[in-house]
């Protein structure tokens, strides 16, 4: 992966740079110089690329951020909008040339409004830190990616990141009504509010999932739903993907969006319940976990609909649970996938690639051969329901060349997912990670578009470069316009 | 205004004609069937372009959730296709014809993504933009890109279809659109509560909605709008009647009906409505219909629920209007009989002043040309929308001045 080259220039007025940010920030220890400190910002939870910040800044308020921007700005500086740093696609990694701003600091809830069923928090606010906040009151925030606990909600504006129940619930961006932000010039602007929708260019909707290339979020408004009343999961086993593949399809068919619907394959179930100990059964080739929410009639019912749905799929085992603990057992193993196959080999990398889900059976025919091809392990979680797959390719870092086959191996499976009509990323991100595979799903041409976009937020491509995008046009570039004089074209044209 | 049309048969021809039309100053006003025309200021261009060519069912996959069509494929010819499948469009699609004076039942694909429309069901479902997966189209440049994807959970590059979705065809002309789609409901009932006034309906709706019975939409019909309906329990209520829509399988909408009248009771005697008076009912709040067979102004109202009877209370103080709830009080259509420029700046102010904002959805051609139809921006946030219709449209050759004067 080749990275923008380190502008020198940049590098040699570093101290100058630091003076002028700690005029911006001066509290103590806002601005990180000190090599030691700089590490612990050198990636993100895409572990495999490290890059030492030339400096990180943490600042405090809207304002600090605003100052930071103009002069990065004025001065021709590159910046990296880091939150939590949980990015899996590598989203937030440094730059040797660039100042990383950290979002730390921003951890405050500044408003709990029921009647108006939303919440204002800062953008370093943890996801699970938003629910935390109102569950006393039987509320939520829907979007529950399973990094939860750590990911910030400014991150997860930034990944339009989502989790197990968004099928049912939807993305961070079906869930967000409003944003503050910053803008590479410094400018502070307000999208949407505390209502749906707003009159203008949906802004709001593009800058969610922009990877910190538009603007920095200064401030997160979200709405809260309040918490089913009920909610069981079946776990059913089935002797073939395809089976497993058929009962989600019939699920959704007989008009049933469950909370939550998820797979595992043969070698994720073994590596779980290896760990957790969850009860899952041995003896087959996939695993469905369907949870179902709402009234307890409701589920009840439901239970019913999808058990029948299961056995006429072919289902070996069907167990419902009948208490909320063997409800939190069935979804133990499948919570605990990444680190149980963390146990069984040194390292993983996962993929995060969503495909039309009747092309599930041979996109998994297609990756048992690829397996075998490159000689690595993988293992298969999924979001059934929407077809988002999580592939966890199995390598050993310290083996020289695995690494390297690990991700050819993955770029496989992410342009087979684009093959078969899906996409390169679900939920992830596009990041540096999946940065050179953009050219199998969009053309030139529609690349070009995105990035005259980038140039209405950031013309000089100071935020975030080297992400998302695998070539970087300059503005002025991007702005010509074809060359086509004469007469109107197709003067035959029907006209009325 | 000019009747020269163009109809582009193919991509192809739409880009080559777009090319030249921005290198050559032409300006077109962007049209499936011209059923929206009402909505937004009015176009003054050099020629009609034709979209009508961009129609027809490309894909449609119910158990993918997933429908792909060309842009202007009639809109009663999908909802066809839904039914067929036991479907449905979740955000609702409102028909505004008899509300804009013509006929029922028109409209394409396109024209609803490109208003961002939606019907009462926008406030659990979402609205059309949170449908919108993907794209194809041409710039005002005359440059064909794709955007988004054909499946339901995809977050690669940015999300263009977000940005179509509401820019009134002013960046660029959609030729497909790839649409999410969810079944229909097993049952649908309505539970009114009869006699409230706007604050005490709003909180009604406030306490339905933070309770765990699901609410699916939430609207208040004030004596006037009450009185208007073909519904008998409203029109004949003799008072202004509020109402919450209960979705989803038969056992579970009985319970929560009921759960629901027992949690309301408070604020006032309840009635419930079954199969065709509630889907009568939604029909007419989701296309205006109390104010439909007039042409007086009315306002689109975008509120913090909780802001919006005092809101309307206070316009009321200056204004003669007529308010109709949606969306538990976060909508509200507000219809205007006296003051300036449809009270304009009574309005304004008091929406501005809540956190909302305030368009002009249905005005003489003269007035919207006039003034600013939707909610006026502050200054950085209007350049960077300018800058945004420059990266797709530089010269302005779509749709000059429907979404604003400057652009
Ligand atoms: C174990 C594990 C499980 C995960 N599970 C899921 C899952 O189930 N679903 C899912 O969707 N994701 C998942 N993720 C990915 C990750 O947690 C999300 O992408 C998350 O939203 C990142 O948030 P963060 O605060 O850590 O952001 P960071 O990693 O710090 O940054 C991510 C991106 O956001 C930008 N950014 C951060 N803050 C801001 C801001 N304030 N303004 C502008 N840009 C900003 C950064 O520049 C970067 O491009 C998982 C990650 C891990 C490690």
């Amino acid at each position: 992966m080749r990275m923008p080259e380190p502008d020198a220039a940049v590098i040699g007025r570093r101290p100058s740079i630091v003076e002028a940010l700690r005029a911006i920030c001066p509290e103590p220890g806002a601005v990180i110089t000190d090599e030691k400190e700089l590490r612990v910002y050198e990636c993100d939870a895409l572990m495999a690329y490290r890059q030492l910040p030339m400096i990180v800044v943490l600042p405090s308020t809207t304002e600090q951020v605003s100052r930071i921007l103009r002069y990065c700005h004025e001065n021709e500086v590159k910046v990296v909008p880091r939150g939590s740093g949980t990015s899996l696609s590598g989203g937030a990694l440094p730059l040797a040339d660039a100042v990383t701003i950290g979002m730390g600091k921003f951890n405050r809830i500044l408003e709990i409004d029921y009647d108006d069923r939303c919440v204002v928090a800062q953008p370093g606010v943890t996801n699970l830190g938003i629910t935390k906040a109102v569950e006393h009151k039987g509320f939520y925030y829907a979007p529950d990616p399973s990094s939860q606990i750590a990911c910030s909600i400014g991150g997860n504006v930034a990944e339009n990141s989502g989790g197990v129940h968004c099928l049912k619930y939807g993305l961070t961006t079906n869930n967000l009504l409003g944003i503050e932000m910053v803008l590479m010039n410094g400018d502070i602007i307000r999208l949407g509010g505390r209502h749906q929708d707003s009159d203008g260019y949906d802004l709001l909707g593009v800058v969610t999932g922009s990877e910190g290339l538009l603007g920095i979020v200064t401030e997160v408004t979200v709405r809260i739903l309040r918490k089913p009343a009920t909610a069981r999961a079946l776990l059913m086993g089935f002797p073939s993907n395809e089976a497993g593949g058929d009962c989600v399809a019939a699920i959704i068919a007989a008009g049933i969006i469950p909370g939550g619907l998820e797979m595992m394959d043969r070698p994720a179930i073994k590596a779980a319940e290896d760990f957790v100990h969850a009860g899952y059964p041995l003896d087959v080739e996939a695993l469905l976990i369907c949870e179902l929410d709402g009234p307890e009639v409701e589920v009840d019912h439901l239970i019913e609909r999808v058990s029948e749905i299961a056995r006429n799929s072919g289902a070996t085992s069907i167990r419902i649970s009948n208490s909320e603990e063997e409800r939190q057992t069935f979804w133990a193993g499948r919570k605990a996938a990444f680190p149980a196959v963390g146990r069984i080999s040194p390292d993983y990398l996962c993929m995060d690639g969503t495909i039309p889900r009747r092309r599930l059976p041979e996109v998994l025919t297609r990756m048992t051969e690829l397996s075998n091809q490159y000689g690595l392990r993988v293992a298969n979680v999924f979001h059934a329901g929407d077809g988002n797959l999580h592939p966890l390719i199995l390598f050993d870092a310290n083996v020289p060349g695995e690494l390297e086959k690990a991700e050819a191996f993955g770029a496989d499976i992410l342009t087979l997912c684009v093959e078969v009509g899906g996409v390169l990323t679900g939920e992830h991100g596009v990041g540096v990670e999946k940065r050179d595979l953009m050219g199998s799903m969009f053309t030139e041409d529609d690349m070009k578009q995105q990035q005259r976009l980038k140039c209405a937020f950031d013309p000089q491509h100071l935020l975030n470069p080297g992400k998302v995008f695998p070539t970087l046009h300059r503005c002025a570039e991007l702005g010509k316009l074809h060359v086509s004089g004469g007469n109107i074209p197709f003067p035959n044209l029907p006209r009325f | 205004m000019t009747n020269q049309r163009y109809k582009p048969e193919n991509e192809a021809q739409l880009q080559e004609l777009l090319a030249w039309a921005s290198q050559n100053a032409m300006t077109f006003d962007l049209s499936g069937q011209g059923s929206r025309r009402g909505l937004g200021r009015p176009v003054k261009a050099d020629a009609v372009l034709d979209m009508t060519a961009f129609s027809g069912i490309r894909s449609y996959e119910a158990a993918e959730l997933v429908l792909t069509a060309g842009a202007a494929t009639p809109l009663s010819e999908i909802t066809a296709a839904l039914h067929e499948k036991n479907q449905q469009l979740s955000f609702d699609p409102p028909d505004l014809g008899p509300f804009f004076g013509q006929e029922a039942g028109q409209g394409t694909l396109g024209g609803l993504i490109a208003c961002n429309l939606a019907g009462p069901r926008r406030l659990s479902a979402g609205a059309a933009r949170d449908h919108t997966l993907g794209v194809s189209a041409v710039s005002g440049r005359g440059d064909l890109f794709k955007a988004g994807g054909k499946v339901v959970k995809n977050v690669t590059g940015f999300d263009l279809p977000k940005l179509m979705a509401g820019s009134y065809g002013t960046l660029a002309a959609m030729t497909e659109i790839t649409v999410k789609v969810l079944p229909a409901a097993e049952k649908s009932r309505t539970v009114l509560v009869m006699g409230l006034d706007d604050a005490q309906a709003v909180k009604a709706m406030s306490v339905a909605l933070q309770s765990e019975h699901e609410v699916s939409s939430a609207a208040h019909l004030p004596l006037a709008a009450a009185r208007a309906s073909t519904v008998s329990y409203l029109s004949e209520a003799g008072g202004a009647v509020t109402a919450i829509r209960i979705e989803g399988p038969g056992p579970s909408v009985v319970h929560r009906c009921a759960a629901l009248r027992d949690l309301l009771g408070s604020f006032g005697p309840t009635e419930e409505l079954h199969a065709h008076n509630s889907r009568t009912l939604w029909q007419e709040v989701r296309d205006i219909t109390p104010f439909a067979g007039t042409s007086t102004p009315v306002w689109r109202l975008l509120l913090p629920p909780s802001k919006a009877a005092g809101t309307v209370a206070a316009i009321a103080r200056s204004l003669d209007v007529q308010p109709l709830y949606d969306r538990g009080g976060g909508l509200v259509w507000l219809e205007v009989r006296s003051g300036t420029d449809a009270g304009m700046a009574e309005v304004r102010a008091a929406v501005s002043a809540a956190g909302g904002q305030a368009a002009l959805i249905r005005a003489p051609d003269e007035l919207r040309s006039r003034v600013a139809v939707f909610h006026p921006q502050p200054e950085p946030l209007a350049r960077l929308s300018a800058r945004v219709k420059e990266a797709f449209d530089p010269k302005g050759v779509l749709n000059p001045g429907r979404l604003c004067a400057e652009f």
